[in-house]
């Protein structure tokens, strides 16, 4: 079973999406949890098994099925977190979506189908392969977005889908490119292969306007606060928890190792966009009287963190950045639940028609202090590993860059505060707010084992980051050939005179 | 070379030709609706015997002088093979879907399988042909089958203008053709391909150019590419749908060989002098089908900017004249024809409550929400022919892609493919009104069972289950691409 765990895990989930377009919607919910909750099993099951420091590519299988690509699968390190996202948050997504009673079958079966794509994204080891896998996603999301959305969800899903589908169309010719010069479509080889530098740059530019906009990255991050506002709860756990990670996954799996040199020399324009996004998309943030918008912005910030730390071309910016992406998977897609919970009970987004939920509803405040928290990047929560790490990371490469992500940290605090002080403190203003009743028993098991893991992450981050640690090292190795010079001149430590030691502290303390 | 050997080289063309007289014949005879349909069904069986006559020869992948009939004039090769079988394969589905629909309106006569038969037996002809006249002929034999077609529905205005505006145009198209074949002959003084080729092969002098520019303009018209297009979306939307399911798949087919043949064996030694008339001709289609489609208010009329759209893709592996490039055309072809049958008989069956047809998009509003299986087999095709993995209409676009890739065509792959975007916007619009708007409650009556049958079976080939016949679809594409080659 082991050889062939990873077609299993995909199998599943699409065996059930069937399962549920056959049978009625009561059943369906069934169906869909008992499948999600096999592909968590089956994930458990791949983590124990995973050989930490083994071979970098694991649980490979092959099917030689189509003309032209075919069925390849493995993981490393890096792909196995992101698979573990996907089922760990999977089983919470059909929970939440209790309120759904429209369509129950098809929007279990879309759910369903979303996994299996998302499983395979990760897996594929064929070029081709994994572009199917990609481009797929689009079909179910737009559906869920569509059918199951809010007011404007008509116009926010044909964004979603007209967005993303240029961006893939472009990469789409790059990888036929790619493929015609290497004669090959295994990815590993790819990652090893050296493209001429000047092709590299046109391919690193076909590449990046896929992720880019599947990250999102400011300015093509518009359809994200759409997307996010319009879609269901689970929608938007979906997309903010495991959707936007195909992008860091793209530029950590694509980008970054195929391209080392046109990483380089673009690096400027991402630490660009990704500074403008921080400042900016904040600032945004700051100002939303929607929580699902506010969210939804806080989202493009944090992946800026991510992008910055990506292309720091360090072993901490890479940690960082992976670390950001699994925490903000687990934080966002939590505070999206949290919304949800309130929205359910009150059929609102607007941040004034609560207030004062502390007092109604403690163990719901106390969770949701917990994920604020953890979006702020407090200590002890995973929040602040990743972004420490990846901030730490793009210092060696940049501290003008550092200074402009780190001021994300400050305005993150801004706004998210901001957002629990006018929910959870305060008068209560609203008589319909105040007698809304706390927790039930399912939305404590929704955010229960979120709120677990964010702590684990926090407090242990080392389970998690032992598994990526072989993967990342080897690209940094392979980044190592064109790591451009960093304005910050670390030197090793010189245990007695430690003068030169306190630089980066200096630098903190001057803002 | 015997008289023998030639006879059994055109046995598929001889066939249906005696088929449909013997058919014509009892026709006389046929005075009820179940005589047609008996009618209807003998001429799916012969169909299905020509293509299992054809089948050895695409599946052998033979080529070369043994596979010419009357000293050059025809060939029965693997390429011309292929593209029979798929011309039998759409011409059956539209004979299998007529009667249900004709005898709706009380239209039905057995007339309609003879000349589908009549019609396909041209098309063999055209796909086999080495010959500028022997093309003409088979050209001919199909077109005036159709115009007849076009116009079957005598009592209707549509029907009859549809008829009448395809009888104008595909005669001034001929004509072009034939000034362009006789320009041809002219300057080079032969009507054989390989003659052509070989007289080409020192240059081309500008009376040459412009023979090669009329033909290609007279075939384009066949296929309707942009700017020759104009005729289609008319007779696609006033033809009976079972027609215009005729038309949007076999003679395609036929015409894309033809123009495939024409192009890679006749002029394939100056592949420059056309090169750029064919990608421009691509991309326009692509962008003006993409354009064109987003304003139409009637399925039918989508479909045909959709099929406008879809020659444009399919002339870009033309335009990499390459093996690759032929065999990727090919394999989109067997694809286009799988989702233009799998899109026009959803139309068929789109039905509302008295049994009229259906066919204004914004009258299957909310089709998911009462007819599940039938707006989910149509969302599919939609997706397919925007060219959305995992579907398989990616395949198609990704194959030919692939070609006009490796031939260096980067430019024309990068503009098409964005263009392609444009036209996911209608294909969008369609399952948007399927899908998220209020159910508009008009097509709620069932359709028979060979409609349901033939949806199914374009469906599951069409689907992610598809990708596992790339194998033996490519393998064919490739023999039949080498077959071309190899005469050239």
């Amino acid at each position: 079973m082991l050889n062939h765990i990873l077609s299993l895990m995909l199998a599943v989930p699409l065996l059930g999406a069937v399962a549920c377009l056959l049978v009625d919607g009561r059943t369906a919910r069934t169906v869909a949890l008992v499948a999600t909750l096999i592909d968590l099993a089956l994930g458990i099951v791949l983590w124990s098994q995973f050989d930490v420091g083994g071979a970098r590519w694991q649980f490979q299988e092959n099917a030689a099925l189509f003309a032209g690509f075919s069925w390849k699968l493995g993981i490393d390190g890096i792909a196995l977190m992101l698979i573990e996202l996907s089922v760990f948050l999977m089983p919470i997504c059909i929970l939440a979506s209790a309120s759904i009673e429209k369509r129950v079958g098809e929007y279990m079966a879309a759910f369903l189908l979303m996994e299996a794509l998302m499983i395979g994204v990760f897996a594929a080891q064929d070029l081709y392969l994994f572009y199917i896998m990609f481009e797929a996603g689009l079909i179910p999301m737009y559906l869920i977005i569509g059918i199951w959305g809010g007011v404007d969800r008509i116009y926010a899903s044909y964004k979603f889908f007209l967005y993303t589908l240029l961006g893939s169309v472009l990469m789409l010719i790059a990888m036929l490119w790619m493929v015609n010069e290497a004669g090959t479509t295994d990815i590993p080889t790819l990652m090893e292969y050296n493209f001429p530098v000047e092709a590299q740059k046109w391919l690193w530019l076909a590449f990046f306007a896929s992720f880019a906009v599947k990250m999102p990255m400011w300015p093509v991050h518009t359809w994200l606060p759409d997307a996010h506002v319009q879609a269901p709860t689970a929608g938007s756990v979906i997309l903010a928890g495991v959707l936007l990670k195909m992008g860091g996954y793209g530029f950590i799996r694509f980008s970054l190792p195929m391209f080392p040199e046109a990483s380089a020399h673009f690096a400027w324009v991402v630490f660009a966009l990704s500074m403008i996004a921080v400042v900016v998309t904040s600032l945004i943030a700051l100002v939303q009287s929607d929580m699902k918008k506010l969210i939804a912005y806080s989202s493009v910030a944090h992946m800026a963190i991510v992008t910055v730390g990506l292309f720091a071309f360090n072993v901490q910016g890479l940690e960082g950045a992976m670390i950001v992406m699994l925490s903000h998977g687990l934080v966002s897609g939590a505070l999206f639940l949290c919304v949800g919970v309130i929205y359910d009970r009150l059929h609102t987004r607007e941040i004034n028609r609560y207030g004062g939920l502390s007092i109604n509803m403690p163990k719901y405040a106390l969770f949701f202090m917990l994920f604020t928290m953890a979006s702020v990047g407090l200590p002890a929560t995973s929040g602040f590993v990743g972004e420490f790490l990846a901030l730490s990371g793009v210092y060696q490469a940049s501290s003008w860059v550092a200074f402009v992500a780190g001021t994300g940290v400050i305005l993150g605090a801004g706004y998210m505060l901001y957002l629990y002080r006018r929910i959870a403190f305060g008068e209560q203003k609203n008589a319909d707010a105040a007698a809304m009743p706390d927790l039930s028993a399912r939305e404590l098991v929704m955010l229960a084992p979120i709120a677990a893991a964010v702590l684990w992450m926090g407090v242990y981050p080392e389970s998690f980051l032992a598994p990526m640690r072989q993967d990342i090292a080897a690209l940094d190795a392979r980044l190592s050939q064109a790591r451009p010079e960093g304005d910050a001149k670390l030197t090793a430590g010189k245990p007695k005179a430690a003068g030169e030691h306190h630089e980066p502290a200096q630098h903190e303390g001057a803002h | 070379m015997d008289w023998s050997q030639s006879l059994r080289l055109v046995a598929p063309e001889e066939l249906l030709s005696v088929a449909g007289l013997v058919l014509l014949l009892g026709s006389a005879w046929a005075k009820t609706a179940r005589d047609a349909r008996a009618i209807t069904w003998l001429a799916v069986a012969t169909l299905a015997v020509a293509a299992a006559i054809v089948a050895p020869w695409a599946f052998g992948g033979v080529r070369g002088a043994e596979t010419l009939a009357f000293y050059g004039l025809f060939t029965a090769d693997a390429f011309a093979s292929y593209a029979k079988l798929l011309i039998y394969a759409a011409a059956g589905a539209s004979l299998l879907i007529a009667p249900a629909f004709f005898e709706r309106v009380r239209g039905y006569r057995p007339e309609y399988p003879v000349l589908v038969l009549f019609a396909t037996a041209g098309m063999g002809i055209m796909v086999s042909a080495t010959n500028l006249l022997t093309l003409y002929i088979g050209l001919e034999l199909n077109s005036l089958a159709a115009y007849v077609l076009a116009a079957f529905l005598k009592d209707d205005d549509r029907s009859a203008e549809a008829g009448l505006k395809y009888f104008v145009l595909g005669a001034l198209a001929s004509g072009i053709l034939l000034f362009g074949i006789s320009l041809t002959y002219g300057f080079t003084g032969t009507t054989s391909f390989a003659g052509i080729s070989a007289a080409l092969q020192s240059g081309v002098s500008t009376g040459a150019l412009f023979g090669v520019t009329f033909v290609l303009a007279g075939l384009a018209f066949k296929i309707s590419a942009v700017p020759f297009h104009m005729w289609t979306p008319d007779v696609y939307e006033g033809a009976p749908t079972p027609v215009t399911t005729f038309f949007a798949s076999a003679p395609k087919v036929a015409a894309l060989a033809l123009t495939m043949r024409v192009a890679l064996e006749a002029f394939g030694s100056q592949v420059s002098a056309w090169q750029q008339i064919v990608i421009f001709a691509a991309l326009a289609s692509i962008v003006v089908g993409a354009l064109g489609a987003i304003g139409q208010q009637n399925i039918k009329r989508l479909l045909a900017y959709s099929s406008i759209n879809n020659v444009g893709f399919l002339l870009i592996g033309l335009a990499a004249a390459t093996p690759a490039g032929a065999a990727g055309m090919l394999v989109y072809l067997a694809i286009y024809v799988a989702m233009t049958i799998g899109g026009f008989v959803a139309v068929l069956m789109l039905k509302d409550e008295n049994g009229n047809q259906v066919e204004q998009i914004a009258d299957i509003a909310g089709l998911s929400s009462h007819r599940k299986v039938l707006a989910a087999c149509l969302a599919m095709v939609m997706f397919s022919l925007a060219g959305i993995p995992p579907l398989f209409g990616f395949w198609g676009k990704f194959v030919v892609f692939q070609a006009a890739v490796e031939a260096g065509l980067l430019p024309l792959a990068v503009i098409g493919i964005a263009a392609s975007v444009i036209g996911a916007f209608y294909y969008l619009k369609v399952v948007k009104v399927m899908y998220f708007d209020e159910p508009a409650m008009k097509a709620v009556r069932h359709s028979d069972w060979i409609h349901q049958a033939l949806l199914a079976a374009s469906a599951l080939f069409i689907s992610p289950a598809g990708y596992l016949l790339t194998k033996c679809l490519g393998g064919l594409a490739a023999a039949a691409a080498a077959a071309l080659f190899h005469a050239a």
